[in-house]
């Protein structure tokens, strides 16, 4: 049993917590992942590893409610347990020699990005951020980037924050200023990083993005999360979830993704009025 | 006066037609009068060819005598001196080709029912047995496990009878392996599984799930936190695809990940929140057990039409027989001498799979007779699920984690045969980890090696 040690509402559908996960702690680095198991009943889920300590020993995730299971995890408070949580899975970012990187988040994926650009700033890589969000109430982790980059880019769809417009535009821009990043990190909604890459390929800019499939094991039993990377099938949790995004078949992915959309959407309705996801 | 008896005393099983929309256990074992019958069919012979054929070598006239007075808790003792999953190995071994292929009543008729009669000893002590697990003294010397699969528990079970501290490290979140994720329910029921773990707990064997060693912790700091030796018993659990057009679209799975989602997730329950397309037409290809497994799982799931696809004939399938006569009962379609060449898709779905004809050509290095393509022999079999059992490699997580950890070019670990030592001190390997996907019970035996050199080598120390 894991202990949930806080729990911190970021916006109306992404909370953050802090997990009591020693032995993962001490391992963890940025672009890892974890699973875990809510109840006994529970379904295995993927999280990114946001932040840890390990002094504390602690593991911390953020993740949108968007279904049953983080639903249920949302319900839960501190000093409540989860059933099961391990990791750390996957292969870390990385980080190694890169000197000027652009670090492109969207939506709550921003919060995987974070650990990532967190870890370049304090190895003394320039580092700007552009972060997109729905609207100005969906917008978490603003300080932590602002600590954790040179720049920082807010994105707002409806402009109700920062700038009016998608992640793309900003990094079209600043590539047109002259910026030469060694490297585009791009974490986010699958159809958010298809077109982050394609307007890298444009500029030739190598790009890397963390994907996400379904999962069920993480540790490379089962292939339910492979993708085509390069013509080559991949199971991104023990080959990923990095991977350089050109190489990417993102339509195959989003295909993929979509796989249990109907029993989803069910298994929302059956179990949860607790929450109306806006 | 021996039973003469030419065939083995039929076992009850559930009728096929109820059973193929169930998950319960198919099987349902003999009664005392039944276990008795079947044992008085035993000679009782002096050379006992039976426990040569067995990898863990039981004691069987020992145990089967027993049965015969009577006296079932003795049956079970006998059993449990080489065995630690009993119940499960009764179910699961291929006895066929192991301890009843040598009995000597299998020379002119049925050998006797060895595997049935293990079972009922077995289920018999877990129903009726009321004795207290006795926990060994402790000898002060630490183990470590890496995977709790049957080869694991096995080493673990052995070590903890000769007063080892062990402790088993196991990346799922239940212990038990392929007996937990891949055996269906109906082939073995899981509390029996949870069973024979709680009874090794109860010997002081400590099991620490949501463990994935190479990562959370490496081979090294396994010794670094005081372990003597470790033994790796991490199975073949990484799935092989056939590399054809088609293979990454929706409803297409590995064996691996389908028995996971229906087996460890148990997502053919009402309430399981773990989600399993449902099907109407489901092929699976590989003809061994886990392809019989796969397929009368989609059969259960509510499929109409499910059909093995195998490259071979029926007589080279390496399923176990009794697997493939119970798929045939409960209406699974057998479609030998075909082979895949790609799936066909629709709007991003699998609906259909082009397959051609396959005729034997003369045997191949493994001994079995080639498959052979018959040219234009093309043709689509109309499917919206398609599930590949074409076999699994050993996980690269040990080897790419452990310095000095020698493996073949299939991946698998090299080991001294008759101890399982690695190439690294102190490590020792057994079961699918180093022979490539095998039995349950020859990773048992590798187990019970494996336990037996780790005594003598911290012994020595």
């Amino acid at each position: 049993m894991y202990k949930i040690v806080k729990k911190k509402v970021l916006n109306e559908t992404v909370m953050l917590m802090d997990i009591d996960a020693p032995f993962i702690a001490r391992k963890a680095e940025p672009g890892q992942f974890i699973i875990l198991r809510v109840d006994e009943e529970g379904e295995r889920i993927p999280l990114t590893i946001a932040d840890f300590d390990r002094e504390r020993g602690t593991v911390t995730i953020i993740f949108q409610i968007v279904g049953k299971t983080t639903k249920a995890l949302s319900a839960l408070e501190e000093g409540d347990y989860l059933c099961d949580f391990v990791g750390p899975l996957g292969v870390a970012s990385h980080v190694e020699g890169l000197k000027k990187v652009a670090v492109i988040g969207g939506g709550v994926g921003s919060a995987i990005a974070y650990p990532i650009a967190k870890k370049l700033h304090h190895l003394g890589a320039e580092v700007d951020v552009v972060a997109g969000f729905r609207n100005k109430d969906l917008v978490i982790l603003e300080d932590e980037f602002k600590a954790a980059s040179n720049r920082l880019f807010i994105m707002t769809d409806d402009g109700s924050y920062g700038e009016k417009g998608l992640v793309t535009a900003a990094l079209e821009r600043l590539i047109k200023e002259g910026n030469e990043y060694d490297e585009v990190i791009a974490i986010g909604p699958l159809i958010m990083m298809k077109f982050v890459c394609e307007l890298t390929k444009k500029y030739n800019v190598k790009t890397v993005v963390s994907m996400n499939p379904i999962m069920i094991d993480g540790t490379g039993m089962c292939g339910g999360c492979r993708l085509t990377v390069g013509g080559k099938v991949k199971f991104a949790c023990v080959d990923g979830p990095d991977f350089d995004g050109h190489e990417v078949d993102f339509d195959e992915v989003i295909s993929r993704s979509s796989m249990y959309k109907d029993f989803e959407r069910n298994a929302l309705e059956h179990h949860c009025n607790l929450m109306e996801v806006k | 006066m021996p039973n003469m008896s030419p065939k083995k005393l039929e076992m009850p099983v559930q009728d096929p037609i109820v059973r193929s929309g169930n998950f319960e256990e198919v099987a349902l074992g003999y009664t005392l009068e039944m276990a008795q019958e079947e044992a008085s069919r035993c000679l009782n012979c002096k050379n006992s060819p039976c426990v040569n054929g067995c990898p863990v070598n039981v004691n069987i006239p020992g145990f089967i005598s027993e049965i015969q007075k009577g006296n079932l808790e003795k049956a079970y003792e006998v059993i449990h001196e080489s065995s630690s999953l009993p119940a499960v190995c009764g179910r699961v071994c291929p006895q066929e080709t192991q301890c009843e292929s040598k009995c000597v009543r299998g020379i002119k008729t049925e050998s006797v029912g060895i595997g049935r009669l293990e079972r009922f000893v077995a289920d018999y002590h877990m129903a009726n047995s009321k004795e207290e697990v006795k926990v060994p003294e402790s000898n002060g010397h630490r183990v470590a496990i890496v995977g709790a699969g049957p080869a694991g528990l096995t080493c673990a079970g052995d070590l903890a009878k000769k007063g080892y501290k062990v402790t088993v490290f196991e990346a799922l979140h239940l212990a038990g392996g392929v007996l937990v994720y891949g055996i269906p329910e109906f082939r073995l029921p899981k509390v029996i599984v949870q069973k024979e773990i709680d009874n090794l707990k109860a010997m002081g064997v400590e099991v620490l799930t949501n463990m994935v060693i190479g990562k959370v912790l490496s081979v090294d700091e396994l010794f670094e936190q005081g372990y003597e030796a470790v033994f790796i018993g991490s199975g073949a659990g990484l799935p092989n695809f056939m590399n054809i057009p088609g293979e990454n679209l929706n409803a297409v799975y590995s064996a691996n990940e389908f028995l996971t989602r229906v087996n460890l997730m148990k997502a053919y329950k009402e309430g399981s929140d773990t989600p399993i397309k449902n099907s109407k037409s489901v092929a699976v290809f590989g003809g061994g057990n886990v392809a019989m497994d796969a397929a009368r799982c989609a059969k259960r799931l509510g499929a109409e039409n499910v059909y093995i696809v195998y490259r071979r004939g029926e007589e080279e399938m390496p399923a176990r027989r009794e697997e493939v006569e119970h798929a045939k009962e409960e209406g699974i379609i057998f479609k030998n001498l075909t082979n895949p060449v790609q799936i066909l898709g629709k709007d991003g779905w699998v609906s259909g799979v082009e397959c051609v004809e396959m005729e034997l050509g003369e045997p191949d290095e493994s001994g079995r007779r080639r498959p052979i393509v018959k040219e234009g022999s093309n043709f689509v079999l109309d499917i919206d699920c398609a599930i590949m059992a074409i076999g699994t490699s050993p996980n690269p997580l040990i080897r790419s984690t452990t310095k000095g950890l020698e493996t073949n070019k299939r991946g698998c670990i090299i080991t001294e045969e008759e101890t399982g030592l690695t190439t690294r001190e102190g490590v020792y390997a057994g079961g699918d980890a180093v022979t490539g996907a095998a039995t349950v019970i020859l990773a048992m035996g590798a187990g019970k090696k494996a336990a037996a050199a780790i005594d003598e080598y911290i012994k020595a120390k």
